[in-house]
Parts: structure tokens; C-alpha cells; sequence
């Protein structure tokens, strides 16, 4: 086992150890299979929470999204992302006749690598997700055949609130739907209206 | 039984966990013969119960045997993961706002450590008085340091709550382990054995008794099934329970029953609280139940005990005079 290898074994260790890191496969088994979930986004946890939840298996090819500036600012931030989480970097800033910002993001696809990506762009607080960016409708378009997944993030903004460093330790779950791809002739508006109705129908309610 | 007493404490204590273990596995035998017979859908019920309860005995079986092997510095750390794990899931179903962030590191990452060095270093004395006194101060400070006056008072009393069962309570359990009789070295896992049989024979008997005697329930919004009488044959019933289990204590006779049914009475009130607490929460169990976000129900399991434990622990401390 070498040091990334390690590293990321500590990691979803500790981060089990402050979550539980549960995850409830209710629209799918997690099976290794080529996909792309999809998430609300509340924290800067989120990504290391799904990590954690996926069994080895799924792990090992499954990648974060990353902003280029931040992620590679420091030496340690950059070999976190690039060597334990093998993240595919993105440009955040769009560059008018730049390359296309989901160049990456298709290059990792069409490797047959899984993607974990938070189509509101940023993080919300505010309990219901954004609406959702366009980018999602486009990789759909382009990968009719990797199953796009819904997942719902429960309680990680209670571990880590924006502005906290330390992490208080709450349970949280990541509950994943069925498959919510994109159907013939389905207007971009529509199909991102209702992968956000997808994600929210899986909040869970507080009554049992 | 004279043969018994003379041998050394750890021979007595390692021949207790023998006991323990092969009755578990008679009962867990016989379990596995009676789930083989056909039976009605409500039978399989209750034995789907039963397993249920039958695994967490063992788990809380091996969880004394591997605190009685790796001595007070392991105890003490394994019942520390204990509480951490308990008050996890204690604090995930309190609604606690932002502005709580640091009085919960305070309490996850200060109080349970600093409280369970106390234990395992026997500093008993200010053990007992560490959270009750100055955590109760540290934790409403650093709230209102955080500037959220929205329902202050409700949020941190559950925190305090929820540091007083999961960690107070249950540090009692290592303590007990430590605690020194005079000329009864090392038997401290005798007197844990000895509180939670007895929590639990109570719980057992409560459960038992609500369900024959269908009385009217004392308070039927919070628990459907708890009775006063129900409640008293528990009592009692401890009460005999630890009058029998006499001889592996320092205890007399009637000190034994009375010790017995003090941890009863108090394990099987704490379990009605915590019902209660649920009922506020809007759970019926602390695990998962698939729609809330929650554990393994392990305060279900300890909550019992975080309350037997405490009061157990300083009546005796207190009846026998124990400095330390």
C-alpha cells in the first residue's frame, strides 16, 4: 500500500468515524458500473462523504470534480486531490474561445472512470438545492449509456458549517435513487427540473 | 462455593465469563432449534425480538469480556468509544443550530476525554463533579459566544443532556470497574457484571409484566406500555435477581437487594425517559429505521445503563464510604 493508497484509507476511516457514512442504495445496488451521481451540495464534506459511503470497489474508479486555482494552490491540497482522490480538475473561470470546461470531464467518461458532480455549482444552505447548471445535460446527452444517479446528502452541513475547520461528529447519509437518465427528445430545461426533483424526493423526512 | 471463594479474583472473574458464554451459547442454540419449528407469523415475531435482544447480549458480553482483559487503561478507552458513538447519535437527532458548532467540539473533543481520564485515573472526586459543575458553565458560555439567541435555552440543554446520559452516565460504568473495596482487589468487573444483569433483568421484567398485565398505561403519549405496576414487579424483581447474585459482590444480603433494586429502578425510569426524549425528537428508535438519518441503535441498547450506572455508583460510593 503506498502513501495516496493510505492516506485515503485514513481518510474515509476518519470520516466514518465523525458521519457513520451511511449509504442507502434505494433506486440502485451499488454495483461497479459506469455512472455519474449527482448531489446537493452543502459543504466542502459532501465529496469525501459519498467517498467514503461507496464500497472499495466503486471507489477506486469513481472521481471528484475539482476548481483548478484552489485545488493546486498548495502542494498538500494538490497531491490530496490528484493522488488520493484522483480528481478531474476543471477551469472555474470560463475564458471566452477557451477550451470547452467539461473537456476533462469527457476525457474521464470516455476513460470509463464514474464521476461524483454537484450540478448546482455551489454550495447552498439554504435546505432545498439550486436550480441546476447546465453541464449535466450535456454530459447526458453525450454518455446516453452511464447511468446517472440521484443522490441525496443528509445532515453534512451540521457536521461542518461554513467558516468551521473541525468537524463535530453527526450522522449523516447518502441515499441513492434510481437511475434518472435523459429521455429522447427531452428539453434541457425539463430533463434539469426534474434530475433536481429527483435529488429532493430523496430527502428524508423526520417522522419514521 | 468455599472452593470458589478461595480461588484468586481473576480465576473467579475468568470462571464468571465462562459462565457467561456458555450460558449465551445454550440459549443461543436453543433459539436456533425453536426458530427450525413451525410456528405462527405472531410467534416468529416475538422470536425476531428475542434474536435481536440475544445479539446484543452478546455483543454487550464480549464488550465486558474485552474490558475485564485489557485492564483500566483498555476499559476506559473502550466504554470512551462507547459514549462517543452514543452521544453521535444523541446529538444527530437534536435540531442544534450553527451557532452550537463550538460548544459541540467542546463536548465531543474536551469533555468525554478529559471525563474518562478522570475515570481511569480514579480521580473519583472530581470525576463526579467535573460536567455537572464546570462543563454545565463552559457550554451555555460558548454558545452565547456564538450570538444566536433563537432558542437558547432549548439548545443547550439538549446538548447538556446529552453530555449528562451518554457521557456522564456511562463513565460510570469504567469507574465501577475501578472502583476499590477494601480486601476486594480486582473484582470490579464482578460489580459491573453485577449492574447490568440486574438493569437488564429489570428491562426484561418490565417488558414482561406490561404485556400480561395490559393495565392502563401511566402515561400513555409517551409509552404505551409503561405501568406503575409493571414498574414495581421490575423493581422487586431486580431486587430478587441481585439478592442472588449476593455472593460474587462485596455486598451483604439486604445491602445487595437494596443496591439491586436502586440500578433497577433507576435503569428501567431512565428507559421510560429516553422514550420520551424520542417521542420529542419524533422517532420511535434512536437507530435506523431507513427514513432518518441515524446509527445502529446503540443508545437504545445503553440508555439503561447510563442511568443505572451513576446512581448505582454513588450509593455505593457513598453507603460504604469509599475514598476512592
Amino acid at each position: 500500500m503506498n502513501k495516496a493508497d493510505a492516506s485515503g484509507f485514513v481518510l474515509a476511516a476518519v470520516a466514518r468515524l465523525i458521519t457513520g457514512a451511511q449509504g442507502h442504495w434505494k433506486g440502485v445496488p451499488p454495483k461497479a458500473e459506469q455512472r455519474i451521481y449527482f448531489a446537493n451540495h452543502q459543504s466542502h464534506l459532501d465529496w469525501v462523504l459519498i467517498w467514503a459511503t461507496l464500497p472499495a470497489d466503486l471507489r477506486v474508479q469513481t472521481r471528484p470534480i475539482a476548481a483548478a486555482d484552489y485545488w493546486t494552490k498548495t502542494p498538500l491540497k494538490h497531491w490530496l486531490t490528484r493522488e488520493v482522490f484522483r480528481a478531474v480538475y476543471v477551469e472555474r473561470e470560463r475564458r471566452e474561445g477557451g477550451p470547452d470546461p467539461l473537456a476533462p470531464l469527457v476525457a474521464a467518461l470516455e476513460q470509463g472512470d464514474s464521476l461524483v458532480i454537484f450540478p448546482e455549482g455551489t454550495r447552498s444552505n439554504k435546505g432545498l438545492p439550486q436550480d441546476f447548471k447546465s453541464g449535466l445535460f450535456r454530459l447526458a446527452q453525450q454518455f446516453p449509456h452511464v447511468q446517472l444517479i440521484p443522490c441525496w446528502i443528509d445532515n453534512v452541513q451540521r457536521v461542518m458549517p461554513k467558516g468551521e475547520i473541525v468537524p463535530v461528529p453527526i450522522l449523516c447519509t447518502v441515499t441513492f435513487g434510481a437511475p434518472c437518465n435523459l429521455r429522447p427528445d427531452e428539453p434541457k430545461a425539463d430533463f434539469l427540473a426534474r434530475a433536481r426533483g429527483a435529488v429532493i424526493a430523496l430527502k428524508p423526512g423526520i417522522a419514521a | 462455593m468455599k472452593y470458589l471463594l478461595s480461588l484468586p479474583a481473576t480465576q473467579q472473574v475468568g470462571l464468571l465469563f465462562l459462565i457467561l458464554f456458555g450460558g449465551l451459547l445454550l440459549v443461543s442454540a436453543g433459539a436456533v432449534f425453536l426458530a427450525m419449528r413451525d410456528k405462527s407469523p405472531q410467534d416468529d415475531h416475538g422470536l425476531t425480538r428475542f434474536a435481536a435482544n440475544l445479539r446484543a447480549l452478546w455483543v454487550g458480553a464480549v464488550v465486558f469480556w474485552l474490558a475485564w482483559v485489557s485492564g483500566a487503561a483498555g476499559a476506559t478507552i473502550l466504554f470512551a468509544v462507547f459514549s462517543f458513538l452514543a452521544l453521535r447519535e444523541f446529538v444527530t437527532l437534536m435540531q442544534t443550530r450553527r451557532a452550537d458548532h463550538r460548544s459541540l467540539m467542546l463536548a465531543f473533543f474536551v469533555v468525554l476525554p478529559v471525563q474518562y481520564v478522570l475515570a481511569g485515573s480514579r480521580s473519583f472526586d472530581l470525576f463526579t463533579v467535573f460536567i455537572p459543575v464546570y462543563v454545565f458553565l463552559a457550554i451555555p458560555v460558548l454558545s452565547a459566544l456564538g450570538g444566536d439567541p433563537l432558542r437558547f435555552l432549548e439548545r443547550n440543554a439538549k446538548i447538556q443532556w446529552g453530555v449528562m446520559v451518554c457521557v456522564f452516565g456511562l463513565s460510570h460504568a469504567p469507574a465501577l470497574l475501578l472502583l476499590d473495596f477494601p480486601n476486594m482487589h480486582d473484582r470490579g468487573p464482578f460489580l459491573v457484571f453485577f449492574l447490568v444483569i440486574v438493569t437488564l433483568a429489570a428491562q426484561m421484567l418490565e417488558t414482561f409484566a406490561s404485556t400480561r398485565l395490559r393495565r392502563r398505561p401511566v402515561a400513555r403519549q409517551i409509552d404505551r406500555s409503561f405501568g406503575l405496576q409493571s414498574w414495581a414487579i421490575a423493581c422487586l424483581g431486580a431486587a430478587v435477581v441481585g439478592g442472588l447474585l449476593s455472593w460474587i459482590t462485596p455486598f451483604k444480603l439486604p445491602q445487595a437487594m437494596v443496591m439491586a433494586l436502586i440500578a433497577g429502578a433507576a435503569g428501567t425510569l431512565g428507559e421510560f425517559v429516553m422514550t420520551a426524549l424520542k417521542r420529542d425528537a419524533g422517532v420511535n428508535y434512536w437507530g435506523n429505521t431507513g427514513q432518518v438519518t441515524g446509527a445502529v441503535g446503540l443508545l437504545d441498547r445503553v440508555a439503561p445503563l447510563c442511568f443505572a450506572a451513576p446512581v448505582f455508583f454513588h450509593s455505593v460510593r457513598w453507603y460504604f464510604q469509599l475514598k476512592s
